[in-house]
């Protein structure tokens, strides 16, 4: 950072907020080269997917997407929003291990982690608005003058609104940094343990809510996939979607953000990456287990004869026991290559899953099936790569991937590397 | 109109053609037992097929006229523009038509998903959508077994419609329009009670012509339209497969669940931090002796 505000620690009217107008104004502009491919082809998906959106605004849903009366949620809620959350299941569990467990092994990736989720929140659980037929009355259920507490979709709302603000909270210090608030970023701070904690607990509500959502849909959704279980399924799931999702972002992070990259996080990454496996291999199991009992459970075994009983077990042992043996394998033998492949192979395998609840095995007696419209997935790609913009903006802007971290153990800073300028 | 002369006025018209007379006479609380609510008894081996239910549906509730003719051999399910439909079904006794709308559940999963409570249950017993709530999530209709409340795709403005039972028409003493002009006397409004005794009666009375089963009367929970009829309900495509489980049920569980995780999780979680900041200090002062 080249320009600090810091005096006492607060900026100064007058003078101070012209230097801080400018400030504000040099970090908006972009830095680096503008024509890049990934700028030129994201610029046109997000471009397209504005003038998309204006049809479906001015026209209505059924204008850009292929839902219909039999098939009410599509791509956006089961992708977007169902399994974007998920994906952002990593700020949580990060946040767990770094301040309730106090690992601090892996501190340096909180900021990033929870960026990310925040971001996450805001662009994936975001994508609801643009789902909701009747938008402008979302803030009914919130103003309260229509609370309907029987409703699942009520908890998911409110706690995707309130999780938000606890990750904006808990990110909130890389921010007061960024603007050399001093004092702002003490209280910021102070904050944090109260929104970790009050944000795990949403998390392991909410995350579980999204699967809870389709319990009414008893019927509907393919016996494989339906169980009075599917909120647990859900939340431990999202433990090794989240960290997944951690380890696959972080390793494209360290590439293309290299130079933001703090020392102490550059020394540790590749060990954090192993741990991390380690984590995921061990709550895959668990999930395994959960699902082998629910299998049992359900009888689920007659319909493993049928073309759905195939796509279970390629769901359940090809995207979630492969990637668990190779997680185990990649952590003992410390290969990186073979945790990168693992998460990705998980990550696919609850796109699966989570589609497979809400999509794909929807209405699955139905014979005529619904698949997303070109422009529903523009949409979509629209909405990672405002995202993925988002996320650039800031990290190479604010204290993200290097920062100076608090001392848990009370006296004040320990300068862990230098913020890189 | 007060709820409970509505009540009265709503009971005292479809009693007229009820059996039994034993409507009406004394007061109900507003809030009356489940049983009591109003629905309409659909007798199938009555039904002609005549589809009056229908253009009169259209008519009360201002939506635009069904096609005159239609080609009975597909199964048609009713849509934004069509709250009801009547559909032909050839079963082992020969062809069979069917009224089919919203149920109008006496546990309506509709309404415990909207989380706006634009769906919501009269205390009276019809499920009603109100506009100015709505906010088009849809989980009313990945809710319903039904499959009951359609959404208008092609408007920016999308309403979801159903079957709202003629809401305003009862609120004037009226039937709902496909009963008070069912040319066959297949439809009865009355109280649910009523048109179960009634239903049960009809059942005994002819026992080679019904199936013995009230479609409604336990499915789901129960719902406010009941069915007779003389075959099998899956033949006049029924779903066979909804339980009598109020579908309320499946998400009370978990909803039950977050209370407790709200309350029990936070202490826990700080107890844990509290415990392994203890910790991390012992260790840093250990190394600080080394
Ligand atoms: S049939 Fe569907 S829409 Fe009608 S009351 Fe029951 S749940 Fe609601
Ligand atoms: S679409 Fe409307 S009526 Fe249906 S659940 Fe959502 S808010 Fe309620």
């Amino acid at each position: 950072m080249t320009m600090h505000l810091v005096d006492g620690g607060r900026p100064r009217f007058g003078p101070e907020l012209r230097r801080f107008g400018t400030f504000l104004l040099g970090e908006l502009k972009p830095r680096g080269r503008l024509l890049t491919p990934f700028n030129v082809i994201t610029s046109a998906i997000v471009l397209l997917g504005g003038v998309l959106l204006v049809i479906r605004f001015a026209k209505g849903l059924g204008s850009i997407t292929n839902l219909s009366q039999d098939v009410p949620w599509g791509l956006w809620i089961g992708f977007d929003v169902i399994t974007g959350v998920a994906f952002a299941g990593g700020a949580y569990v990060v946040t767990f291990m770094v301040y309730i467990l106090g690992q601090e092994k892996y501190h340096p990736i909180v900021r990033v982690t929870v960026l990310n989720g925040f971001l996450a929140y805001v662009f994936y659980a975001g994508a609801l608005l643009l789902d909701l037929g009747r938008p402008w009355n979302v803030i009914n259920p919130i103003i309260g003058n229509s609370f309907g507490v029987s409703s699942v979709l009520f908890l998911v709302a409110w706690h995707f609104m309130l999780y938000m603000m606890a990750e904006f909270i808990e990110f909130s210090p890389a921010v007061a940094e960024w603007l050399g608030w001093r004092r702002v970023r003490r209280v910021l701070k102070a904050l944090t343990l109260g929104a970790v904690i009050f944000g795990i607990t949403l998390s392991l509500l909410h995350q579980s809510g999204l699967g809870a959502l389709y319990l009414m849909a008893k019927g509907k959704v393919h016996p494989l996939w339906y169980s009075e279980f599917i909120p647990i399924l859900f939340v431990v799931s999202s433990v090794f979607a989240g960290l997944s999702m951690v380890i696959f972002e972080g390793s494209i992070t360290h590439k293309v953000f290299h130079h933001r990259v703090g020392q102490r996080l550059r020394a540790t990454h590749d060990d954090i990456l192993r741990g991390l496996a380690r984590i995921c291999a061990g709550a895959m199991f668990v999930y395994l287990f959960l699902q082998l009992i629910v299998f049992v459970h359900g009888q689920r075994w007659t319909y493993l004869g049928t073309g759905w009983g195939a796509w279970y077990l390629l769901e359940i042992v090809g995207f979630v026991g492969v990637p668990a043996a190779l997680f185990l394998s990649g952590f003992r033998k410390g290969r990186l290559p073979v945790i990168r492949a693992a998460a990705v192979l998980t990550l696919l395998g609850i796109v699966l899953n989570r589609l497979n609840v809400s999509v794909i095995g929807f209405k699955w007696y139905m014979a005529e099936r619904y698949v997303p419209t070109w422009m529903e997935i523009v949409v979509t790609l629209a909405v990672i790569s405002a995202e993925i913009w988002v996320f650039r903006w800031v990290v190479n802007r604010m204290p993200v991937l290097s920062f100076a971290e608090v001392d848990r153990t009370g006296e004040g800073e320990r300068r862990v590397d230098i913020v890189a300028a | 109109m007060k709820r409970r002369d509505l009540l009265k006025t709503m009971c005292a018209a479809g009693g007229v053609s009820l059996v039994g007379g034993r409507l009406g006479a004394e007061e109900r609380p507003p809030t009356a037992p489940l049983a009591d609510r109003v629905g309409v008894l659909v007798d199938t081996t009555k039904c002609l097929g005549c589809r009056m239910c229908e253009f009169a549906c259209a008519t009360a509730n201002d939506l635009p006229q069904p096609e005159a003719s239609i080609d009975r051999s597909v199964e048609r399910q009713t849509s934004p523009t069509q709250w009801t439909v009547v559909n032909r079904y050839e079963t082992a006794k020969g062809p069979v038509t069917a009224k089919r709308q919203c149920m109008h559940c006496l546990q309506p999963a509709c309404a415990s998903a909207c989380l706006t409570k634009a769906m919501y249950k009269e205390p009276e017993g019809p499920v009603r959508w109100r506009e100015s709530k709505c906010m088009g999530c849809r989980f009313c209709m990945v809710s319903c077994p039904f499959d009951a409340p359609k959404f208008q795709y092609d408007s920016p403005v999308p309403k979801i419609q159903k079957c709202v039972m003629c809401w305003e028409r009862l609120e004037q003493g009226e039937r709902p329009a496909c009963v008070a002009n069912c040319p066959a006397g297949a439809l009865q409004f009355g109280r649910r009670s009523d048109l179960l005794d009634e239903g049960r009666r009809r059942i005994a009375l002819e026992p080679e012509k019904y199936v013995h089963h009230i479609y409604g009367e336990r499915e789901v929970g129960g719902t406010s339209w009941l069915y007779l009829a003389s075959v099998p309900f899956e033949q006049l495509g029924f779903p066979a497969d909804v339980g009598e489980t109020p579908f309320p049920v499946y998400t009370r569980e978990f909803l039950y669940g977050v209370p407790l995780v709200l309350t029990l999780a936070p202490p826990l979680l700080l107890a844990l931090s509290r415990a392994s900041r203890a910790r991390q200090i012992a260790e840093g002062e250990e190394e600080e002796e080394r």
